[in-house]
């Protein structure tokens, strides 16, 4: 019996050493979790890995898995930003311990992609709302070649699925959308399929020629824009969105850090260079305030990395 | 298996009256410890159980049971209104499942009775492991190879725009359940005694007819048994399923259809469900029913198993 007692309370004694071990390193290393959308998640990356190379001894670990499982992620603590691809829903908002705070980091201009292959190169937002409804399924019906329309789609755990639904499905998907588990198996899928249709961020369609990127109208009879840096900007192209950054009661110095450097001329360049648009004035503006900056020291900032980029 | 051990130990203790008194409490301490252990792994799955059932009994207060067993609709998300159907996951899961068995058994029986019977030992040393390792891929690799490999090629068959669909997944799981199948129906007609071989053969039986009239029968209920247990693990499988079979919620009229799982709808959904809510007692009750089917089939196999003639 003594030695039972005693296996027991070296296995006791080993599990709580092996709890408390990993806990005494975060504290000694601070690490800054990033979790949430799968449209950001590429852009999110490069920005970390460019922030560590800058400030050694910073460490940054970013996934994706959905704007909502980030989201939901951030209110459980188990991360530090939550990258999101829609606005937090008030649900979610109500939930949190803390007061949930925003930051824009980009704007996407969502794309409606088909295969190269596909003769359509417009279409307007009601005619993608009936084929992603399930109410138009042939091609020939809006104009195209006569075969039956692949929907592909992403997942309900995604940003870009209840972005997408909110703003031009306006009703439940068809039944019949294959949903994807993020960005890149929606243009490998349609790449490869002569029927399929698809969304995607801006920042996926970039290096592809096998998929076109549809001009889209906001109404019938009107023009068809395509997700071009000056349609985003002027709002001419219809469905364009910030893309978010959601941080949760007080602010860490570390985290504070990152986000100035995202919403800073250099991080913004970076976000264009992966295929989203840049934040406007008046979000940058926003940023600023939350995060503390004054517009002067933004400048500074900005005059700085202006000097570094012309001496490269 | 405890209980086992501590009767020799006792036999051995009452015909060896000297054994001194620390060497009764080691017994019994081992004793003790294997019996904890044994008891430990029905605790655990009690405990499941018992969570399962625990959590899943909100979801009823707004769910009625036959919506949720008798719809086809599973879409707690919706726009307009939240429904809790799990039929055409149920169905789902059951297609992928049974051609994933039409795939893995022929190969499986066919390999097992190559390796146990025809094989010189030589191949066999080869064979064995190298089935075994298959058991070792990831779930996420294979489901990498159905999207990138046998995705396009189904496509191409079949003249679809993609080849994510219930074969895909069956093709798949029937792969990651070969292992499990090919090893237990070896050992199977290892256990087939070699009078009936030699009998069969002195009989003028050839090889041939011997294997797959004598040995296969002889060791059908083992092969059965086999089957169930790698049915078991095609069922449960999420990760290879969720990324190769295209989750569309319709209700899946042929194999070529895109079909999603009860595995896939709780891994794509746990993850942002709000706590608390009858979304997030859905997954549960999901759940509950997944672990029924998985625990039916694996009980079935243990029940055929055990009552194959001792020979």
């Amino acid at each position: 019996m003594k030695k039972m007692v005693l296996g027991f309370t070296l296995i006791f004694a080993a599990s709580v050493l092996a709890e408390t071990t990993p806990t005494t390193n975060t504290t000694n290393k601070p690490m800054i979790q990033i979790k949430g959308s799968d449209t950001l998640v590429n852009t999110v990356q490069v920005l970390a890995e460019k922030y560590m190379a800058k400030n050694p001894g910073k460490v940054i670990s970013v996934t994706g898995g959905g704007s909502g499982t980030g989201i939901a992620a951030l209110l459980n603590g188990t991360c530090s930003i939550a990258d999101s691809s829609r606005e937090i829903k008030p649900k979610e908002k109500e939930m949190a311990k803390d007061k949930v705070n925003e930051i824009i980091v980009g704007i996407d201009g969502l794309s409606v992609i088909v295969n190269k292959n596909n003769k359509i190169s417009s279409l307007t937002i009601e005619q993608l709302g009936k084929i992603y409804r399930g109410e138009v399924t042939n091609w020939k019906d809006i104009g195209g070649k006569d075969m039956s329309i692949s929907l592909y789609g992403r997942q309900p755990n995604s940003g870009t699925f209840d972005f997408f639904r909110e703003h031009v499905v306006k009703a439940d998907y068809s039944k019949e959308v294959k949903e994807m588990n993020g960005n890149a198996q929606i243009v490998e899928s349609v790449k490869n399929a002569v029927s399929g249709i698809g969304y995607v961020g801006a920042g996926y369609t970039q290096n592809s020629k096998e998929i076109k990127v549809l001009a889209i109208a906001s109404k019938t009879g009107e023009k068809a824009y395509k997700p071009t840096f000056n349609n985003v900007e002027t709002k001419l192209y219809p469905i364009s969105r910030p893309l978010y950054q959601y941080i949760s009661g007080n602010i860490s110095e570390d985290v504070k850090n990152f986000l100035a450097y995202e919403v800073s001329a250099e991080g913004q360049k970076v976000v264009t260079e992966e295929g989203f648009f840049p934040i406007n004035d008046k979000q940058k503006e926003s940023n600023y305030a939350l995060l503390g900056i004054t517009m002067e020291k933004a400048v500074t900032v900005k005059v700085k990395k202006g000097a570094k980029a012309k001496k490269s | 298996m405890g209980s086992g051990n501590c009767n020799d130990s006792e036999n051995k203790l009452s015909t060896r009256n000297k054994l001194s008194l620390s060497k009764k409490v080691k017994e019994a301490s081992i004793h003790g410890c294997f019996l904890f252990n044994g008891l430990l792994v029905i605790l655990i799955l009690i405990g499941i159980f018992a969570l399962l059932v625990w959590a899943s009994i909100p979801a009823f207060k707004e769910i009625s049971i036959k919506e949720f067993l008798f719809s086809f609709n599973w879409n707690p998300t919706s726009y307009v209104k939240p429904s809790y159907g799990i039929l055409s996951m149920l169905v789902s899961t059951l297609m992928v499942t049974i051609g994933a068995m039409i795939f893995a058994v022929p190969i499986s029986i066919g390999t097992a009775a190559f390796i146990s019977d025809i094989a010189s030992s030589r191949v066999r040393e080869i064979a064995k492991p190298v089935v075994e390792i298959l058991a070792s891929i990831p779930s996420v690799v294979i489901g990498f190879i159905g999207i990138t490999l046998v995705g396009p090629y189904i496509a191409k068959i079949f003249n679809l725009p993609d080849g994510l669909n219930a074969i895909n997944g069956s093709i798949l799981l029937g792969v990651m359940a070969l292992p499990t199948i090919i090893s237990l129906t070896e050992d199977a007609l290892k256990g087939v005694p070699k009078s009936y071989t030699e009998a069969s053969l002195a009989l003028g039986a050839t090889k041939w007819q011997t294997i797959i009239r004598v040995r296969i029968p002889a060791a059908a209920s083992g092969i059965i048994a086999a089957v169930m247990l790698g049915m078991g693990r095609a069922i449960g499988e999420t990760m290879t399923v969720l990324m190769a079979t295209g989750c569309a919620n319709a209700m899946p009229t042929s194999f070529t259809d895109s079909v999603r799982t009860m595995t896939s709808a709780i891994a794509i959904e746990l993850g942002e469900v709000a706590y608390g809510s009858t979304h997030y007692y859905a997954l549960f009750a999901v759940g509950l029913a997944l672990f029924l089917i998985t625990f039916a089939v694996n009980l079935t196999a243990d029940i055929i198993f055990n009552r194959r003639p001792k020979l």
